[in-house]
């Protein structure tokens, strides 16, 4: 009743579709983790403080996300790939608004 | 060749506890780190940001931590070779190890004490499919001697502070000094912002934003580069060196074929022991290791490290007898002469 279905395409391009707990205090980066849908030690190498971009993720339907930090901002500023849809995964919890979201894990850089 | 009892390699909190922990056992260390200082993750990516979870410290920000276990083992004068990545590891015949860095610095040691967190930081390197090729023939990541720009054209890249303190350096140095970023927002601090406000208005730096180094040219050194600005318009500027500065991610690097069991980007050791690897004599201690129920945790590198010494010494010392000592017992004896112990009680008759 809590939890709420992602569409994760991990770096090989494989599609996850996964249940993702809104009680747990959690955020996308960690749910991709918690999922191994990336190896670890190349996704939240920061562990989650925006200081790394290694969970930078394109977001690729339009759901409401929260507004952009500018610790945020800044960290996408000097990293690598990044389009316009980028957001860092760390910085976006997860709660029922993200029902449905659709998002592709950006290359390791 | 510089020779030790336990050679750490990784100065970050796990690596500077063992140094204290090995120190009550009389046992040497030295350590290795790719960083020019101690510290690690904390010092590295986040000096200012506090920390909840160590123990008797209800809040403590990275960078303090750092100070107080430098000042922690400071009795127990261990070494350094700072700057340097441990490269290469070999066995010699009597049974210890000899590690050499990048800059050919050889170490001895009868334990290897890996505390390498998440590797060792390597600048990062933009997406330009061709960079590798101008890798030291005017591609630099890192300026180690200012003087090859002297009277040069330069082209940096990057937002942060390295950037604006280089292109600012720079501009005494080099004949034409061009700064890329991909924002017209720097998050350097803001006398570096402000200067380099103030030397593109007197046109010493060239600012080139909102723009990304997107292509290198040259024959067998860098002597162009094409930059997108506004992400439409195409820019081919002539320059001699192409500066890329965008900070530093770790990687395993070299340790990851020193023979070691790897597992999900970190080294398998034997958590029902001692944390030694595959290799015995070669232990991994804090972040960098994994076993089943692994938390990466600076509270529990620093558990790993005390488990680990005591192995160590009966490595070193297979038929010497121990037991292990409180430091309120034993008091804390550093290898510099000084004493640490707990007052003795007072004893007075009562007439």
């Amino acid at each position: 009743m809590s939890d709420v279905t992602i569409k994760i395409t991990d770096r090989e391009g494989v599609l996850h579709e996964i249940q993702a707990p809104t009680d747990m205090a959690m955020n996308l980066m960690e749910i991709i983790r918690s999922y191994e849908l990336a190896p670890e030690g190349t996704i939240g190498v920061c562990g989650g403080m925006a200081m790394c971009a290694s969970c930078q993720c394109y977001v690729n339907s339009d759901h409401e996300l929260p507004e952009m930090s500018p610790d945020e901002d800044l960290m996408l500023a000097e990293a690598f790939y990044v389009e316009d849809n980028s957001r860092l995964g760390c910085q976006i919890p997860i709660t029922t608004a993200l029902n449905g979201l659709e998002i592709e894990i950006a290359p390791e850089s | 060749m510089i020779k030790t009892d336990i050679l750490i390699i990784g100065a970050g909190p796990t690596g500077l506890f063992t140094v204290f922990e090995a120190g009550l056992l009389k046992l040497k260390c030295h350590l290795i780190d790719a960083l020019p200082q101690p510290g690690g993750q904390c010092s590295e990516i986040y000096p200012k940001k506090p920390i909840y979870d160590i123990p008797a410290y209800p809040e403590i920000l990275a960078g303090n931590l750092t100070d107080r276990l430098m000042e922690q083992i400071k009795p127990f004068e261990p070494g350094f070779t700072l700057g340097e990545r441990a490269e290469t590891i070999e066995k010699t015949s009597d049974k210890s190890f000899i590690v050499t860095t990048n800059k050919g610095t050889k170490h001895q040691a009868p334990v290897v004490a890996i505390a390498g967190g998440l590797g060792s930081f390597e600048p990062r390197k933009p997406p330009i499919p061709n960079i590798t090729n101008f890798e030291d023939k005017g591609v630099e990541y890192i300026i180690r001697d200012p003087e090859i720009y002297r009277d040069k054209k330069v082209v940096i890249a990057g937002g942060g502070d390295s950037a604006l303190d280089w292109a600012i350096f720079l501009t005494d140095v080099a004949s034409k000094v061009t700064l890329v970023h991909r924002r017209n927002e720097f998050r350097g601090a803001l006398d570096s912002v402000d200067r380099v406000q103030e030397l593109k208005n007197s046109g010493r730096i060239t600012l080139i934003t909102p723009a990304e180094v997107k292509e290198i040219h040259g024959e067998n050194h860098v002597d162009a580069v094409t930059i997108i600005q506004n992400k439409t318009e195409k820019i081919t500027l002539q320059t001699d060196h192409f500066i890329p500065l965008f900070g530093l991610s770790p990687k395993l690097g070299p340790i990851a074929n020193w023979g070691l069991e790897i597992e999900k980007n970190a080294i398998k050791v034997n958590n029902a022991l001692d944390y030694q690897t595959n290799i015995p004599g070669i232990y991994a201690i804090g972040d960098v290791n994994t076993y089943p129920g692994k938390l990466k945790l600076i509270l529990c590198g620093f558990h790993e490290a005390t488990l680990m010494c005591q192995s160590a010494y009966q490595r070193i010392f297979p038929n010497k007898r121990y037991v292990m000592k409180y430091t309120t017992v034993g008091g804390v004896e550093g290898f510099d002469g000084t004493k640490k112990e707990a007052p003795k009680a007072v004893v007075r008759k009562i007439e």
